[in-house]
């Protein structure tokens, strides 16, 4: 086995009948391929959704309900763009969380202890991110090591640096322009600025995935990496400058986490990177690779803040939130296995319709 | 990886692995031995021992010590063990810590609602609880064909909301459990730690399982090739399901033991001991990818990680800092094993070119 093949995702037991690893049908008419897909069905739930909350939750179209739900989901937000040009590889990041405390740890020492100004500690925090991401991609794109194991391994590493320079100490009293300007709105409305910030990256990573010969390429690979090579990808380095970005985002987010709450300490951010892969999977991104849309993603996010943020202004507690997001990604999964396992039951007539179903 | 499975070649194989002779057979259980990953970490595990004992006897000498070694990684052991026969079919289970909370406050809680019921039913209980859940993962893991990083993460986060909201703020505390159970996280048999000794059993069945049952062996098949083991005729998804019901009886009863080692239930048991547990595997030379593996590999592995942690601040290393030599290990274990199976490629390929 060469020393590149090997990395395929924890690859399940049910992958063998060949129905999962293709392109989207295009035999089919346009508006169905565009319409029938997991990323519209999000979508759909996420209005669903909303319009509930907004009509029966009190307080939820109060003026700042949408304010804090983004400015909570933000590092979900901004770190689910690169995980999810990742995930659709067949690659997976662990590591994100601990990058966000490695990086707030960084912004601490640096603004408060050596007391550089904020501007430059924040693009030193970038790039350290962006470092922790190259070690990742080099292990995983070069040296062909599984990213599920080395993820884990730096998970503690980076996190395990932070603690280590911080010790118990949490760093506060960043300068307030910079805390102050995170919290600002857009003139009078109910969002925050860093919205803009979240639009720009999110632009970028749109044009980078579905309007780049770099995305296509980043499909062929999770579809099948062998072939991708032979299509004239350059693997390595499509996974490397991934887990780079993944890594300079989490960087972001990691400034972004230390001015929201004026503080930098090394258990911040704990089981964030679970929360970033749930709402990608959840957004339609096949955990195989080669299948998933960024507009999927944002609406997975914006869903699970929507459901979170209206259960909480119902008085439910954060438990009841954290078993109906679990049941939720569990139900996203399953139905379309269910679905095809209904079909294979049903007479011939109806099973054109509902083949289609068998992708995801 | 089934790839470097490889029979030897037929001719001349310098490794004298084909010499029937006395001399050729030691050699060649040496050479077996010295490549055995279990004996590397095994090798390192003692040198980690040792290096803290020269540095302050009391870290093995002293009775507390001795004890501390052998009880603190029992807990991480079972869950070690467990993780090791989902891995080996090519899953990955990450609901361990949240299975374990859950079955920790059943404990507890048993202890309070039923103040009758005898200690072993309790520790059955929570067996049977955590095999429950595992049987939840099974099912959708197998039948519904989704892989098992997605399933897990999701029930991770099921089970961990369901303990929530059934303990609420309550925190369960060593007066509202019989002193019988909590002694059996303290005492010891023969100087040494009941605990320990039980892990160390359940250890061995497994063990004794993998290498010599049927449906063990039918593990590592699965995990090595899925579709080559489908169409040899083996059973996969009843494998799969059972390789998550072991695993989820076993994150059972350390969630057991953890009340009765720590005589206290609060909400975080187990928070991130998944990835812990994973991480010990994969210490141990178990393939994340399935296939190969041995759970005494995983086992040392996380008697590795856990003394670790113990011997840092004693060797001059801050405690802060053993997160991140955690995290190295597991990289250099990750490493390492590519290195060692790009070797044995190699040294294939020059056999069949002689």
């Amino acid at each position: 086995m060469s020393a590149s093949t090997p990395t395929r995702g924890t690859a399940p037991v049910g992958l063998s009948k060949g129905e999962a690893r293709t392109y989207a049908s295009y035999a089919r008419p346009a508006w169905q391929r565009w319409l029938l897909t997991r990323e519209t069905a999000v979508i759909l739930l996420l209005a669903v959704v909303f319009v509930w909350a907004t009509s029966s939750v009190p307080n939820f179209d109060g003026p700042l309900t949408l304010y804090y739900l983004f400015l909570d989901l933000m590092p979900i937000l901004l770190i689910a763009l690169p995980m999810t040009l990742v995930i659709i590889t067949g690659e997976i990041d662990l590591s994100v969380a601990s990058t966000v405390v490695l990086t707030s740890a960084v912004t601490g020492l640096l603004t408060v202890d050596a007391g550089w100004g904020f501007g430059q500690a924040a693009l030193v925090a970038i790039a350290v991110g962006a470092l922790c991401g190259l070690f990742n991609g080099f292990l995983v794109g070069y040296v062909g090591l599984p990213s599920l194991a080395v993820t884990i391994g730096t998970l503690a590493l980076y996190r395990g640096i932070a603690v280590g320079l911080l010790g118990t100490e949490a760093k506060t009293g960043f300068p307030e322009e910079w805390t102050d300007r995170v919290k600002e709105r857009i003139g009078e409305t109910s969002y925050p600025q860093v919205l803009v910030v979240f639009g720009v990256l999110a632009v970028v990573f749109v044009l980078l995935l579905h309007f780049s010969g770099f995305g296509r390429g980043v499909y062929e690979i999770g579809l099948n990496d062998e072939a991708a090579r032979f299509s004239g990808v350059d693997v390595a380095r499509t996974k490397l400058l991934l887990f780079v970005l993944a890594g300079a985002v989490s960087g972001l987010a990691g400034v972004y986490y230390t001015l929201r709450y004026d503080l930098a300490r090394g258990d911040a951010a704990n089981g964030l990177e679970l929360q970033v892969i749930a709402a990608v999977l959840l957004g339609g991104v096949s955990i195989f690779g080669g299948r998933g849309a960024l507009h999927g993603v944002v609406a997975g996010v914006l869903l699970i803040g929507v459901i979170s943020s209206a259960m909480r202004l119902q008085g439910e507690t954060e438990n009841v939130t954290t078993i109906v997001i679990g049941l939720l990604l569990i139900a996203s999964v399953v139905t379309p296995s269910l679905l095809s396992w209904v079909s294979g039951r049903l007479p011939a007539g109806v099973k054109g319709a509902s083949a289609r179903s068998r992708r995801t | 990886m089934s790839a470097t499975l490889a029979p030897p070649s037929t001719g001349g194989a310098p490794s004298g692995s084909g010499a029937p002779g006395a001399g050729g057979r030691v050699r060649a259980a040496l050479g077996h031995a010295l490549r055995s990953r279990e004996i590397a970490v095994a090798v390192v595990l003692v040198l980690v021992v040792a290096a803290a004992t020269a540095r302050n006897d009391s870290f093995l000498l002293s009775g507390d010590g001795w004890r501390d070694l052998l009880l603190t990684p029992s807990i991480l052991l079972l869950l070690a063990a467990g993780q090791m026969l989902v891995i080996v079919t090519r899953s990955v289970d990450l609901s361990v810590g949240s299975t374990m909370a859950l079955t920790a406050y059943l404990t507890g809680r048993l202890f309070i609602d039923q103040p009758g019921l005898p200690i072993p039913v309790v520790v059955l209980a929570g067996v049977a609880m955590g095999a429950l859940l595992g049987v939840v993962n099974g099912v959708l893991v197998a039948y519904a064909g989704v892989p098992a990083l997605v399933i897990t993460l999701g029930t991770m986060y099921v089970y961990r909301g369901a303990m929530l909201s059934w303990a609420g703020s309550d925190r369960i505390t060593a007066d509202q459990m019989p002193k019988d159970f909590l002694s059996l996280g303290t005492s010891s048999l023969v100087g040494i730690p009941v605990l320990t000794i039980l892990a160390l059993l359940v250890v061995a069945a497994v063990g004794y399982y993998l290498h010599t049952a049927r449906s063990g062996r039918e593990l590592y098949a699965i995990g090595s090739d899925p579709d080559a083991a489908r169409l040899y005729g083996l059973k996969v998804p009843t494998r799969v399901l059972t390789a998550f019901v072991l695993c989820g009886a076993l994150a059972g009863l350390a969630g057991v033991l953890h009340a009765a080692r720590y005589g206290s239930v609060s909400s975080s048991v187990g928070n991130g001991i998944e990835l812990q547990a994973v991480g010990a595997a994969v210490i141990g030379g178990v393939a994340i990818f399935g296939g190969s593996g041995t759970v005494w590999g995983a086992a040392i592995g996380a008697v590795l990680l856990v003394t670790i942690n113990r011997a840092l601040p004693i060797l001059g290393i801050p405690e802060f800092w053993q997160r991140a030599v955690v995290g190295a290990l597991i990289l250099g274990a990750v490493v390492l094993d590519r290195l060692l199976a790009a070797r044995r490629a190699r040294r294939l390929d020059e056999e069949r070119e002689d």
